[in-house]
């Protein structure tokens, strides 16, 4: 038994040979599958400082022959399109995240407190809407005949992004453990009225769960090309990052069919981006994402762990 | 007495009163977006006639699921969106579970925390630049993998836009390389929650690395594993979108191996303006989807209570 313990205490100090080659395939096991994950965005970008000529030769790869910015200097000088898509997707993911965090916090709270009447009807209500939806159709003809959003910047902030029913579960149940019911006792005796309480006392101490959600959000509004695909039908001076990208590549795809000689010709006044702007522009859409990642990427793990197990 | 609890109570409305107010957007905000939209589902039971608007279009009864039905898109789509489904939950799991306990084992934290950094990436982009990777790899002219990998195989050059045949790999690999990094975190966060001591008691005795996963980790991570499973297969009538819109290009030669409801229900309202169709598909989907959901989530319960959706 001590001979056991010792050995056991020993093999924590310096490893044995055989856990030192169990390190290393595990660890091997797990750079490779890293570096599946990102080989994907190597390719992107190596595609897109690719010399044209060598792209046509050697089509897209990981190793370019020959270097070349070409695409995204001309990206820059006639950008104009793609800077208001990103001033696009920049103001419909802030507004977005604000008006989303403020309905779902202002509604969790209440459905924090047990002592409110009629708690279990509204949560109810909110759960159902996880179980049952009406499909897209109803939605559709909700948004454009009743509401008249079609093509406006609403469409962008509005249908299915603004609040879930899983984030609002999500805070409901962080504000129930971790607001401490005398806190909330004290400020009532001291006559703080509930609305004052929820802005003073509430939401201060709910900065982790406003943050995660928040993120979660934006990320949501950032990368959205749905509403832009089913509500933007004639406004492409609306359209998000991503409903640009979406429509380059719709119209790269509709070139390559070839099928149409009328529409080839209509397009022949506008230059089409070439093989290495149509990967300079995908990695345009994604530096920002990437570049804010390590800042936000305690907040992005802590929501999948929240998520998968509510709370 | 009883007019003190008379007064107690409108004290008691005039205090919750706020808490009432504040809900007011929320409660409308769900109405509108969730609930109106249940009660449209009316639309698949008649025949929409633009003219005479929609609440004043013909009743028809089930003719709509009837044409539905009879078309041969009616089984291909439920058959792809419910094998695709199975498919990713099985692989999706393993992957991730197997992943989270490879972490689980690195000792040096440093890259045990660039592994997980890494493999959330893909996690975080739209489908929209998954479709340009795709493109990067699939394209016939340019694409990588004509260009680079099959002649090293001294394979022909293959027209992956057009070739239904190899959708269901592709369609797989990406779900996989896009899901492991969330599939893992959820796995390895609940293998923190093991009690250490357990492994630690088992080291003493002699278990071996190997025997203490087998006889510690996976017994222990079971309820979450079931957890996961049942609550995807509760989505088992649901597809992800842009996944099996965006990465084929929308290409109408694919098809047959990527069409799914959900891409069916948009084609069928956006492309073809068939909103019999349409909706059809889509209360099919609602309903059925509910059904599965109502059953699994009964199934939950009983596995452990707290995870049970209500």
């Amino acid at each position: 038994m001590t001979g056991l313990k010792r050995e056991s205490d020993s093999s924590r100090e310096v490893m044995s040979t055989g856990r030192k080659v169990q390190q290393f395939f595990i660890n091997l096991v797990l750079f490779l599958l890293a570096a599946a994950a990102l080989a994907p965005f190597i390719l992107l970008i190596s595609s897109s400082i690719t010399d044209e000529g060598t792209l046509i030769r050697n089509g897209y790869s990981f190793f370019p022959e020959k270097i070349s910015f070409a695409a995204y200097e001309y990206l820059f000088a006639s950008g104009i399109k793609m800077v208001r898509a990103y001033g696009i997707s920049i103001l419909v993911t802030v507004v977005g995240t604000v008006i989303s965090l403020g309905i779902t916090s202002t509604m969790a709270y209440p459905l924090s407190r047990k002592d409110l009447p009629g708690r279990n009807a509204f949560l109810f209500f909110v759960f159902f809407t996880m179980l049952f939806n009406g499909g897209l159709t109803p939605s559709y003809m909700m948004w454009t005949r009743i509401f008249h959003i079609k093509n406006t910047i609403f469409a962008l902030i509005i249908p299915g992004l603004l609040m879930s029913a899983f984030n609002l579960i999500l805070m409901k149940n962080y504000f129930a453990a971790n607001i401490p019911g005398e806190l909330l006792e004290a400020a009532r005796v001291d006559g703080a009225g509930e609305f004052h309480i929820f802005c003073r006392i509430v939401i201060p101490i709910s900065t982790p769960i406003m943050a995660t959600i928040g993120l979660f959000v934006a990320l949501g509004y950032w990368n959205d090309w749905q509403n832009g695909l089913y509500y933007l039908s004639n406004r492409m001076d609306l359209y998000s990052l991503q409903n640009y990208l979406n429509k380059m590549m719709q119209d790269i795809q509709y070139l390559n069919s070839g099928r149409n000689e009328a529409m080839m010709a209509n397009l022949q006044g506008m230059t089409m981006p070439s093989t290495a702007i149509r990967m300079a522009l995908s990695v345009m859409g994604v530096i920002p994402v990437m570049v804010l990642y390590p800042f936000f990427q305690k907040y992005f793990t802590k929501g999948i762990t929240i998520g998968s197990v509510k709370g | 007495m009883p007019k003190t609890s008379h007064k107690g109570r409108r004290l008691k409305w005039k205090r919750m009163r706020p808490l009432y107010i504040m809900m007011i957007p929320g409660t409308l905000y769900l109405i509108i977006n969730n609930y109106f939209p249940m009660f449209g589902i009316f639309i698949a039971f008649k025949k929409i006639d633009y003219s005479k608007g929609i609440f004043a279009s013909q009743w028809t009864g089930f003719d709509n699921f009837r044409f539905l039905f009879a078309t041969k898109d009616a089984f291909v789509i439920t058959r792809n969106t419910i094998l695709y489904n199975l498919v990713f939950i099985v692989l999706g799991t393993i992957a991730g579970v197997t992943v989270a306990i490879l972490l689980n084992e690195v000792i040096s934290s440093v890259w045990k925390k660039l592994y997980q950094t890494i493999l959330l990436l893909p996690q975080l982009i739209s489908m929209v630049i998954v479709a340009y990777i795709g493109y990067a790899f699939l394209n016939v002219e340019n694409g990588f993998l004509n260009n680079s990998v099959l002649p090293l195989l001294g394979l022909e050059p293959v027209s992956w836009y057009s070739e239904p045949r190899y959708w269901p790999f592709i369609l797989t690999i990406t779900h996989l390389w896009k899901g492991l990094g969330y599939g893992s975190v959820v796995y390895f966060s609940a293998i923190l929650g093991i009690d250490r001591e357990l492994y630690e008691a088992a080291s003493i005795d002699g278990a071996k690395r190997g025997q203490q996963i087998r006889l510690i980790t996976l017994p222990l991570l079971k309820t979450t594993i079931i957890i996961m499973v049942l609550m995807s297969v509760g989505n088992i009538f649901r597809s992800d979108f842009g996944l099996f819109y965006q990465l084929p290009l929308n290409s109408g030669a694919l098809y047959s191996t990527t069409n799914t409801i959900d891409t069916y229900v948009f084609r069928a309202l956006m492309q073809l303006n068939n909103t019999a169709m349409s909706s059809a598909a889509g209360v099919f989907q609602s309903v059925v989807g509910f059904i599965v959901i109502v059953i699994v989530n009964g199934i939950v319960r009983r596995v452990d209570e707290d995870s049970a959706l209500y």
